[in-house]
């Protein structure tokens, strides 16, 4: 196992390597740079800028030098929010978007996991059909829908939470975004939890406890092992992209994550923004693959990595 | 409970909570348009930025609440006779945040700061009619040569190129705002940061959560701080316009610095007189790229023009809150009479018709060979609306419009270095009250704001003559013939000016509309 977690992390840094690479010529590819605005600049204001930025040196010297900075850790300085450094941003945003999208997804795979096990005990039933339909819906409309509705029933009409803002992280500001972040995720659980586990539930070994008079709970445990397995593996990349941040959230709520800065640093041509982000999926991506690899070997013992 | 009910308990306990509070402290939650790319001023730009700015630092010069140009750190000043040197006399007690005198040095500092090509300032030419100014920040001088010099602690002379009617505004804007030396030469860039900032305007920065909020608090060194009522302002970044109305209706934002234009009907129905739409300096236009085959003839660039419904496109579009325009340069500007105005302004939607086919037959087009031009704009829903609105006048004219539009970055690049474009959607919001900063766009020497390539020896000859004329009466004259040419030409087709629009409270007093979008938060008091 240990082996093949190192080996893991091995072949983590060609795959970073490749995709840094890609990113830093791809974006240098789209016309326009960090420092044109509307209202145009002087071309010797430009020039003075981009050698400050090292933006007049060739492109393959700036791959060098960015390769350089990045094996040290360093992300470079943001083109564009001047006063900060990559590493500055990522610091600030990190924890707000990590904390958003480790309650919705903790939300979502208690809530979905109950009621997709619930759908599946009393197949057919009402309650069935209402949490296939419930599904449905988180999964069909669209968050930048639900959030403006949240926020006008919630924030204006009854007046009862903030329509946004992030307030140092305060419980009342943050269970609007968590809800809508969760609900589609709500919904995917639900509806896989509950097709594995009818499969499961029909599976020989349950039945086999079931005819020894087990009580139901102890059913339903072994049920949801074998049941689980499709779920980890989709919530690997489902959580690399939550932690990540969501772009229409934050916008919406006015919340400081990192979610934005994918858009924005691509809209401003902030290279090091762009290149920090896409560093950060990576390596978000990479992780939780691992960690649903090692969680398939603990929860399947047929699963042995050699 | 029911939503009456709740508020009720809520303002009740909100009111016991703020008696208590109020001797505390004022909050002012102020919504801005964006982040700023840094809070040093001589690296900035914009406006949103410069709302930030000048609540901290003090220029010479300063805008009072109504946007009027008024002494800052500079309690008096006198112009020489030939209009080329200006004295400026420090307030006594003009001091920074951390209780150091304010003295002519700093400026003599800043000043140099911003020339300095070392310095990547995006806006130093604002400051190029100070003497020498355009040559230090070329490099092709020494910042010691710039004309400004520190007479005595409190004496600052500043000698120019040429006579410059707008200076004194000049000195107003954010490149003009002096730095901090003791702090920049300790942290370096560091020094715009929370705790290394020193500023000497009414507030000092306390916080910066990028995304978030820039948190000012009161300055207590402020050479006017007893008259400053609020304590702290809180500007917050408007990242989703819709979002942000919901939360000015939520009372979570006090003032907006803009508003959904598609929803301006619905928000003055709901909040009345708090949605306020002002004439502001700046200019909606589409240039016409006049090297191009099929734009070269004035008489077509004048018949696209013509037919353009700018009513139409101000009400439906923009919900008012933009307004039509029929010159290059907005009433109401400084240092000017009347803007020159298109010569069909008068005419009827039905007479622009006739009077466009006919100039576009003369010109060679018609229905056996009709015009065909492409638009280029820049991705946002009102743009868009705008040009497919222009287009579809463009077609009772028989004019064929086909459109490229991309993100902001790629379409202002795609002008400024490139020659591959035909019609396309621009804008200009002054930097300075003064026509000046409008039609220099179009002077044949300015290669990046001259999109539409436009060339005219006498236009080029008139702004020459009115930059070396010292009567703005005779000044003014000169630039309106100049602009009445360049509207013969039409090189830009002005379709609007902008507006300023705002979100404000009933709680906020003290805010005045004004053309410069201006409110200084130091003029502002919150009712509770």
């Amino acid at each position: 196992m240990l082996s093949f977690i190192l080996r893991r992390f091995l072949s983590a840094i060609p795959t970073l390597f490749l995709v840094v690479t890609i990113s830093f010529f791809l974006i240098r590819i789209a016309p326009g740079g960090p420092f044109d605005l509307e209202q145009p600049l002087e071309a010797t204001v430009m020039e003075n800028l981009k050698r400050i930025y090292n933006l007049d040196k060739p492109l393959i010297e700036q791959y060098g030098i960015y390769l350089w900075h990045l094996a040290q850790g360093d992300f470079g300085p943001s083109f564009y929010l001047r006063d900060f450094t990559i590493g500055d941003l990522f610091a600030r945003g990190l924890p707000v978007s990590i904390t958003l999208g480790s309650l919705a997804l903790l939300t979502a795979v208690l809530l979905g996991g109950t009621l997709g096990s619930i759908a599946a005990l009393r197949q057919n039933s009402w309650i069935d059909y209402v949490v296939s339909s419930f599904g449905t819906m988180g999964l069909t409309i669209p968050n930048f829908v639900i959030a403006p509705v949240f926020q006008i029933v919630f924030g204006l009409m009854l007046a009862l939470l903030p329509v946004g803002g992030w307030n140092d992280g305060s419980v009342r500001n943050i269970i609007l975004p968590v809800i809508v972040l969760a609900l589609p995720q709500l919904a995917v659980v639900a509806r896989m939890i509950r097709a594995s586990m009818i499969e499961a539930l029909r599976s020989n070994h349950i039945r086999t406890l079931r005819s020894l008079g087990l009580p139901t709970s102890v059913v339903v445990l072994h049920a949801l092992r074998g049941a689980s397995l499709p779920i980890v593996s989709y919530l690997g990349p489902a959580a690399a992209a939550l932690l990540t941040g969501s772009v229409v959230v934050e916008t919406i709520f006015a919340l400081p994550g990192v979610g934005r800065y994918f858009v924005e640093g691509a809209l401003n041509r902030d290279y090091t923004l762009v290149m920090g982000t896409v560093v950060l999926v990576a390596v978000f991506v990479m992780f939780f693959n691992l960690l649903v690899d090692i969680l398939y070997a603990i929860i399947d013992p047929r699963v042995r990595y050699e | 409970m029911s939503s009456w009910l709740k508020r009720t308990t809520i303002a009740a306990f909100a009111t016991v909570a703020f008696t208590g509070m109020a001797a505390a402290q004022v909050v002012y939650n102020r919504g801005n348009d964006a982040d700023p790319e840094t809070l040093d001023p001589h690296k900035t730009s914009t406006t949103y930025e410069s709302h930030i700015l000048r609540d901290m630092l003090e220029g010479l010069m300063a805008y009072n609440a109504a946007g009027k140009v008024v002494p800052g750190v500079a309690e008096k000043h006198e112009i020489s006779d030939d209009g080329m040197t200006y004295r400026f006399t420090l307030r006594p007690n003009a001091k920074w945040s951390n209780g150091d005198p304010l003295k002519a040095s700093d400026f003599v500092f800043s000043l140099r700061r911003i020339m300095d090509p070392a310095t990547g300032a995006k806006y130093a030419n604002i400051l190029y009619p100070i003497k020498n100014a355009e040559k230090i920040n070329k490099g092709q001088g020494k910042v010691e040569d710039l004309g400004v010099k520190a007479v005595d602690d409190r004496t600052l002379e500043i000698t120019l190129e040429q006579p410059t009617p707008y200076f004194l505004e000049l000195l107003t804007h954010q490149t003009g705002l002096p730095v901090h030396a003791a702090s920049i030469q300790k942290h370096g860039a560091d020094f715009v940061k929370p705790g290394n900032y020193v500023s000497n305007g009414p507030y000092v920065l306390k916080d910066f959560v990028p995304n978030s909020q820039i948190t000012l608090e009161k300055n207590a060194n402020f050479h006017d701080a007893q008259n400053v009522k609020i304590d702290r302002v809180v500007f917050q970044p408007q990242k989703d316009l819709a979002a942000t109305a919901r939360r000015f209706e939520a009372g979570e934002l006090l003032s907006t610095s803009d508003f959904p234009a598609d929803q301006a009907k619905a928000l003055r129905e709901r909040l009345g007189n708090q949605v306020r739409t002002s004439p502001r300096l700046g200019l909606y236009y589409i240039a016409l790229n006049t090297t191009k085959e099929n734009l070269k003839d004035p008489r077509v660039r004048q018949a696209l023009s013509m037919v353009i419904d700018r009513e139409l496109i101000s009400e439906q579009v923009w919900g008012g809150a933009m307004l039509p325009a029929y010159s290059i340069v907005p009433p109401g500007i400084g240092n000017y009479k009347e803007p020159a105005t298109v010569d069909f302004k008068d005419m009827s939607p039905i007479e622009r018709e006739d009077k466009a086919k006919e100039l576009l037959k003369q010109a060679g087009y018609g229905p056996g060979k009709p015009l065909k031009v492409q638009l280029r704009y820049n991705t946002t829903d009102n743009n868009k609306n705008t040009v497919v609105q222009v287009a579809d006048d463009w077609k009772r004219i028989g004019v064929e419009t086909s459109f490229i539009n991309t993100d902001g970055k790629t379409h202002f690049a795609v002008l400024r270095d490139t020659n591959d474009y035909e019609a396309a959607r621009a804008g200009w919001i002054a930097d300075y009250s003064d026509p000046q900063n409008f039609l220099f766009i179009l002077e044949s020497d300015n290669k990046g704001f001259n999109y539409a390539k436009y060339n005219n020896p006498e236009y080029d000859a008139l702004m020459d003559k009115a930059a070396k004329e010292q009567n703005l009466d005779k000044r003014a004259d000169i630039l309106k013939q100049a602009e009445a040419i360049a509207l013969k030409d039409m090189p830009y087709i002005p379709v609007l000016f902008y507006g300023n629009n705002n979100l404000v409270s009933n709680k906020l007093q003290g805010w005045v509309d004004n053309p410069t979008g201006f409110h200084p938060t130091r003029y502002m008091s919150i009712k509770q």
